[in-house]
């Protein structure tokens, strides 16, 4: 099948990362399913149709043949069932993660934070120093995108472009002197066009 | 999406309640389900719905820009100053046991704390996302 209609695409995979998150339910990991299902189906779903708002709704049609691409994916993906025969059944108590540092968490965690989701305490209490180099990560992606698609300011006009007063009147774009801003373009946000 | 009273009227029943759940998800977190993350990312959906039914001023008006990225980095300096601070008490950085007289209650207090760094910077990365999208694109 092919879908040539990225709006199809993106609708897809937000109903692909929601049926990934009642597999993760049906697999007991509550925390991973909550997380998947607000961020692969709920946010990222609008971040893309966001993006096919500012860029475009239909793929091009590539010069190129799709026989590499084909192939390689194919080879990845037999590689990857592959390695999947090694590892040990689902649940299986020999499991080397199983053995770890697991079964301390489960047995010390509630005695030595005071916290019943083990999740919770091994997340921010075991493993603070990951938590927040993950924060980090998303701290600095949110500035990367600040600073790629935020607006400049513009010391002409003195305040921040951010100013609510510049941009909520709908009628009077004539009068504005941010005639850059108001670029013919979809209506995306709900600005009731 | 002004003439879409069906949107309307369910966005404004509904996003109370999803405020709420992000705030049960946030902290209560260390009984069930959830955290920070989760509980960042449903409070930024329900930010980001507002922001889609009644219109990106309207959002604006409530979290402005300079708001939302003063939060980004909040949440972030208050999980990096719980480490500070655990170092200061004679700790080891993020050792949270040292924040309250009883190590386990000092665990407890260092965990809720962090948690909440996280909650206020994916909310706020998350809403300042969107709001960057969208304004880019009108």
């Amino acid at each position: 099948m092919r879908l040539r209609n990225l709006f199809g695409v993106v609708m897809l995979s937000g109903i692909y990362s929601l049926l990934m998150a009642s597999i993760f339910v049906f697999l007991d990991a509550v925390d991973v399913a909550f997380t998947e299902a607000a961020v692969g189906a709920g946010i990222s779903t609008i971040l893309m149709l966001g993006t096919l708002a500012l860029t475009t709704s239909r793929e091009k049609i590539p010069m190129h043949t799709p026989l590499l691409p084909l192939v390689v994916t194919i080879v990845t993906g037999a590689m990857l069932v592959y390695g999947t025969w090694d590892m040990p059944a689902f649940g299986s108590a020999a499991a080397p993660p199983n053995h770890h540092v697991a079964p301390y968490y489960l047995e010390q965690g509630m005695m030595e934070t005071g916290v019943p989701n083990i999740v919770t305490a091994v997340l921010a209490s075991y493993r603070g120093y990951d938590t927040l180099g993950e924060l980090t990560v998303i701290f600095t992606a949110g500035i990367g995108v600040l600073l790629l698609l935020g607006r400049r300011r513009e010391p002409k006009y003195g305040s921040s472009k951010f100013d609510v007063a510049s941009s909520n009147a709908v009628g009077d774009t004539a009068t504005n002197s941010e005639t850059k801003s108001d670029r013919a373009g979809s209506s995306y946000g709900g600005t009731s066009a | 999406m002004r003439h879409h009273v069906i949107l309307r009227v369910i966005a404004k029943l509904g996003i109370p309640f999803i405020f709420v759940f992000a705030l049960y998800v946030q902290f209560h977190g260390d009984f069930g389900p959830g955290g920070g993350f989760q509980a960042g990312v449903i409070f930024g959906a329900a930010f980001i719905l507002y922001a889609l039914i009644f219109g990106l001023d309207n959002a604006l008006k409530v979290a402005p820009m300079n708001f939302v990225i003063f939060f980004i980095a909040a949440g972030l300096l208050l999980f990096a100053g719980v480490g500070v601070a655990t170092l200061f008490l004679g700790g080891k950085f993020l050792d949270y046991g040292v924040l309250a007289i009883d190590p386990v209650a000092g665990q407890h207090l260092g965990i809720l704390l962090v948690e909440l760094g996280v909650g206020i910077t994916v909310a706020a990365v998350m809403i300042a996302v969107f709001f960057t999208f969208a304004d880019r694109g009108r």
